[in-house]
């Protein structure tokens, strides 16, 4: 039973970090219904600016370095991505759908050589920003760090659906992604709302880096493929476009994968083994959009970002 | 316009996107057969020229997660070649340059055979390479049907020299020698009873892991559990969870330091008690860094002796730090690589490829890593296995097994003497 609930939290954990970087997909796509793919690359340079520095400020205390950190890595990766959405995808706003996303790819692996150029080839070796305390749970294991990823996977989403319901920007949003046109008629500035837009995704960015790295202790300019793939699946598994749908996503994502590497072995006596952990994950998604092409729980637009 | 609704574009661009994941970048420009790159490659027969450019490919991943060693071997090839030009080198009455060209194949064995195709088409001289056993594999058959002779420094695959190919060479142990002594260490020195078993579905990891498992249940162990994961990941708790529940007391990883690092740390933060065992691609200073204190305690595999026991280990190591920075694994090997072939170039008065080849095979080199020699299918005669255990951040020696005698490699002998 232990193992179950630990692979139960494993996968809450995987989950929620596919779910902070899955809030920034969601988010752009709410908006302007562009696919961000360069997402992960901004993801990978948030972790590398926090990781250098709380580096080079080794020596003063976490709670001091850390906020530091973050701000820094924040500061960097709202220029990037205000910078991304300047080059790479306002000229193309008014082209054919295809365009951006063929931009949006160039741009990822321009940031990934650039980051290589910057930071090396080399594995770097994420300082720990927590103590390393265990919590046990009816009897599994759970890190400090993985309980503050979980709290602050749910808190930006709630904060950002807030932001979206409640305040004038979002009430900005919503109009410009419902018609950038209109909205522009009645006084929205859709150029600034849809620069915000990117600028607070990448803010966000920031923070699925720091705690993406801090988690696994790792950090290479190539880390922002994979988990951009992955949090891009759970978006769409939870419904693109709607926040707690990503959230949804991601959590279930995780937790399918998880439960999938741990049982399928022995559930199918050996002929399928961990290997195909991610069979699992695209089978739910392939289910889901047959049935529900929007996503889980993409329909209720009202939520919509 | 902002249906939530999932345009089939979006799913295929996506499929597209992991298409891309795995061969970007580097333009496939090998379909154009080159001429025009290849100006200097006059092959050695005309010689009013006073000195002839022998062209020496280098293949390994420079861009990816594996970059770091990738660039690793790369400079142990070029300090080779620039040592070998400065002394000044003459073969056949000519005077010899020799450069290197350098290509990155991603450790994607797609890339791998489309840069051997470049290199084919450049009309190298002789390759040296490829880092991983899965672009290595591929790509030999190309460079046997072009007969360009070909020496790995690290591709330790058993299938790479098996396939009969008369031009391929390696001047490391194989996984047929490191997996059995590594699966015999964990059965008997570790105390193993129950060992579980893990591998990237790479060429070398899986073959390794194979290996491993044979050792091991031959010197009394139980394979508790055999689980999988990928050369990228870097979340393992599933499968080390399910470890832990079949109470393992040794775990295998068949891979590189990039996931065995972190496997490292996310074992102890389950609770796993379990001893962590990997071979020469987690036997690196990366590894310490990344499973930080958890790497204490574990141990690792390398094919030939430590650094400093190497005959010209100290000398090498003094050099290479001074130019490049520390070393990461392989790079004493790429630069025996280099240094066999050119030997054998002078042996054969000859820089082509079907001259120099045969004596290849006659090898018998005072190299920085051992006397290299090669057994009729081109493996390393007689590579002895060391053993490393973390302590105090550092890998520390323990022990080398087998070395001095000539095992054949596929045959794997059963008493294997170990020399404490």
């Amino acid at each position: 039973m232990d193992i179950f609930i630990q692979q139960i939290i494993n996968g809450l954990v995987l989950g929620s970090i596919y779910a902070l970087v899955a809030l920034g997909y969601t988010m752009v796509y709410g908006i302007m219904g562009l696919i961000n793919f360069a997402h992960g690359e901004v993801v990978m340079i948030g972790a590398m600016v926090a990781l250098f520095v709380i580096k080079a400020l080794a020596g003063l205390p976490v709670f001091v370095t850390v906020p530091l950190a973050l701000a820094a890595a924040a500061g960097v990766c709202m220029a990037v991505g205000f910078t991304i959405e300047r080059v790479a995808y306002r000229p193309l706003r008014r082209a054919p759908k295809l365009a951006p996303l063929i931009t949006a790819i160039g741009v990822s692996i321009i940031l990934q050589n650039l980051a290589m150029l910057i930071w090396g080839r080399n594995y770097h070796a994420f300082p720990p920003i927590l103590p390393t305390s265990d919590h046990e749970i009816f009897g599994a294991t759970i890190t400090s760090l993985q309980i503050v990823i979980i709290v602050i996977a749910a808190l930006m989403m709630a904060g950002l659906t807030l932001l979206v319901q409640r305040t004038r920007l979002g009430r900005a949003m919503r109009a410009t992604s419902e018609n950038p046109p209109i909205a522009q008629l009645m006084g929205v500035n859709i150029n600034q709302i849809i620069s915000a837009t990117f600028v607070i995704g990448s803010a966000l960015a920031a923070v699925a880096g720091l705690m993406v790295s801090a988690n696994y202790s790792i950090a290479h300019y190539y880390m922002g493929f994979m988990l951009g793939l992955k949090a891009f699946t759970a978006a769409v598994l939870g419904g693109i476009g709607n926040l707690a749908g990503a959230m949804l996503g991601g959590v279930l994502l995780g937790i399918i994968e998880s439960l999938g590497a741990g049982y399928i072995g022995d559930l199918t006596g050996g002929f399928l083994g961990s290997h195909y952990q991610d069979i699992f994950a695209f089978f739910v998604l392939i289910g889901v959009l047959i049935f529900r092409p929007s996503g889980l729980i993409g329909e209720r637009v009202a939520e919509r970002a | 316009m902002h249906t939530p609704r999932i345009s089939s574009m979006t799913l295929t661009m996506t499929a597209a996107l992991a298409l891309i994941g795995c061969s970007q970048k580097e333009e496939p420009k090998a379909a154009a057969p080159t001429a025009a790159p290849a100006p200097a490659a006059a092959p050695a027969a005309p010689a009013p020229k006073p000195e002839i450019t022998v062209k020496i490919g280098h293949v390994a991943p420079l861009t990816g997660p594996q970059a770091h060693l990738g660039k690793d071997n790369e400079n142990a090839a070029r300090m080779a070649i620039d040592e070998l030009n400065a002394k000044g080198l003459e073969i056949g009455g000519a005077k010899i340059k020799l450069e290197l060209v350098p290509e990155d194949d991603q450790a994607d064995p797609k890339q791998g055979t489309i840069v051997a195709q470049k290199l084919v088409d450049a009309k190298v001289n002789g390759v040296v390479g490829h880092l991983n056993s899965g672009t290595t594999i591929p790509a030999s058959k190309l460079y046997f049907d072009a007969g360009i002779p070909q020496i790995s420094g690290s591709a330790t695959n058993p299938k790479y020299t098996q396939q009969g190919f008369a031009t391929a060479f390696r001047v490391m142990a194989n996984d047929v020698q490191q997996g059995k002594v590594l699966g015999e260490y964990a059965a008997k020195q570790m105390a193993g009873k129950t060992v579980a078993i893990i591998d990237d579905r790479t060429a070398y990891g899986q073959g390794l892991a194979d290996e491993f498992e044979k050792g091991a249940v031959a010197a009394g162990a139980k394979i508790a559990t055999r689980e999988f994961t990928n050369d990228k990941a870097t979340d393992f708790a599933a499968i080390l969870t399910k470890i832990k529940s079949k109470k393992a007391d040794v775990i295998f990883y068949g891979g590189m330091d990039a996931q065995g690092g972190p496997m490292t740390k996310q074992m102890k933060s389950l609770g796993i008690k379990a001893k962590f065992l990997t071979g020469d691609g987690g036997c690196t200073p990366e590894y310490i860094k990344l499973a930080g204190a958890a790497s204490e305690g574990q141990y690792c595999s390398l094919p030939g002796v430590p650094l400093d026991q190497m005959p010209g280990g100290k000398a090498f190591n003094d050099a290479f730090s001074a130019k490049y920075g520390q070393i990461q694994l392989y790079a004493p090997y790429v630069y025996d690589a280099v240094m066999v072939m050119v030997d054998s170039m002078k042996r054969a008065n000859s820089v082509e490829a079907a001259k120099y080849l045969p004596e290849i095979g006659k090898t018998d080199f005072q190299g920085v890593t051992a006397k290299i020699q090669f057994d009729e299918k081109g493996d390393l005669k007689g590579g002895a296995i060391s053993l490393y255990q973390v302590k105090d951040g550092k890998w520390e020696y323990r022990e080398t097994v087998g070395g001095a005698s000539a095992a054949p490699a596929a045959e794997a002998p059963k008493p294997e003497g170990e020399k404490k």
